[in-house]
């Protein structure tokens, strides 16, 4: 019973995973240039139903429909950013799933970055300020006993160099 | 000192008005990016009548709708009888999108659900569907005298959508010259 019900999960996942070969196989290309285009095109490109998968992985009837449409413009010549183009003019940038970057993106592309700087300013203060809080730390007394004992650690040395 | 501790307080309630607005938001909504530009150019034939076509141009002159529906969506079947119900009562310039459906089906749904368009175009590839931006049905465009798409409404109309939402707009438009 536990082994057939094994099996069957792992066919399932064989069969879900064979779904982007599919997709890939129904569309003959005549070179492979355009086979590899078209391949990193529909990963590229969201499938607007199922929004967290490519057109490639989907299998939204709308999904087909842009994997045809691609198949379609990459035959009759059309570059890439054409089709990008043409898929953005109707689906806006939410289809690419690389977002260009432009004033509407600057949050999203420029914040990781500007909070790891702000980080990294604080971490950088208040690693500068327990430091000093260190040294601030000894009355007069105690420096004086600090002084005198890292004096006397270096005549040591000097006279353990001298002994040599 | 007191001000440092209140700190990690403001992070997290800004932080929490963020993702409360998030949440509010619905994810399934993409901005259209037709909304400005004018309908696009398409010619599909009628679904009743198979014989004469709907274009782009008749979208220009008059303030229209353009409610995207099929036989097969779920939701439409919501939809549907409040755009019956609301067409009654109110004069409504609308036309619909029958997006890859069988013409068939569509014909049958029609005679069963009642017919408050002008006409249905009939999209049995989608292709069309694409350059409208179609992708989920239902979908529902308002067009201007000019022909200009001002607004899309993506999932079922309710009737408060109708009532306070769709009907200033149309009267606004109406008002444009």
């Amino acid at each position: 019973m536990k082994k057939s019900r094994i099996c069957l999960t792992g066919l399932l996942f064989i069969l879900l995973s064979s779904n982007c070969l599919a997709a890939m196989n129904l569309y003959h290309f005549e070179d492979e240039t355009k086979k590899a285009r078209f391949k990193t095109l529909i990963h590229e490109l969201r499938c607007t139903v199922c929004q967290n998968q490519t057109i490639a992985d989907s299998n939204a009837d709308l999904a087909k429909d842009l994997r045809d449409k691609v198949y379609k413009m990459i035959q009759d010549g059309k570059t890439d950013e054409e089709i990008k183009d043409f898929m953005v003019s109707r689906f806006t940038d939410f289809v690419l799933y690389n977002p260009p970057l432009k004033p509407g993106t600057y949050v999203l592309w420029l914040g990781p970055g500007i909070l790891l700087i702000i980080a990294i300013f604080f971490l950088y203060r208040n690693i500068r300020r327990k430091e000093l809080e260190q040294q601030n730390d000894f009355d007069e007394s105690q420096k004086q006993r600090i002084a005198n004992l890292l004096t006397e650690n270096t005549t040591d040395e000097k006279s353990k160099g001298l002994d040599k | 000192m007191k001000m440092k501790a209140v700190i990690p307080l403001l992070v997290f309630i800004v932080l929490v008005i963020l993702l409360g607005y998030g949440l509010t938001r619905d994810p399934k909504e993409i901005p259209s990016p037709l909304i400005g530009k004018p309908v696009p150019v398409f010619k599909l034939a009628k679904v009743l009548k198979p014989n004469e076509n709907i274009s782009n141009l008749n979208f220009v002159g008059q303030v229209s709708i353009l409610n995207v529906w099929a036989s097969w969506c779920a939701s439409c079947r919501v939809e549907h009888p409040i755009i019956v119900e609301f067409a009654k009562k109110h004069p409504l310039n609308i036309y619909g999108f029958n997006y890859k459906d069988q013409r068939s089906d569509a014909i049958r749904w029609l005679k069963y659900y009642g017919d408050p368009y002008i006409a249905s175009a009939y999209d049995v590839t989608g292709s069309a569907g694409i350059d409208w931006g179609v992708y989920g049905v239902p979908e529902t465009f308002i067009i201007d005298k000019k022909g200009i798409i001002r607004y899309k409404k993506v999932g079922p109309m309710t009737k408060e959508f109708m009532e306070n939402t769709l009907l200033p707009l149309l009267k606004k438009l109406e008002n444009e010259s």
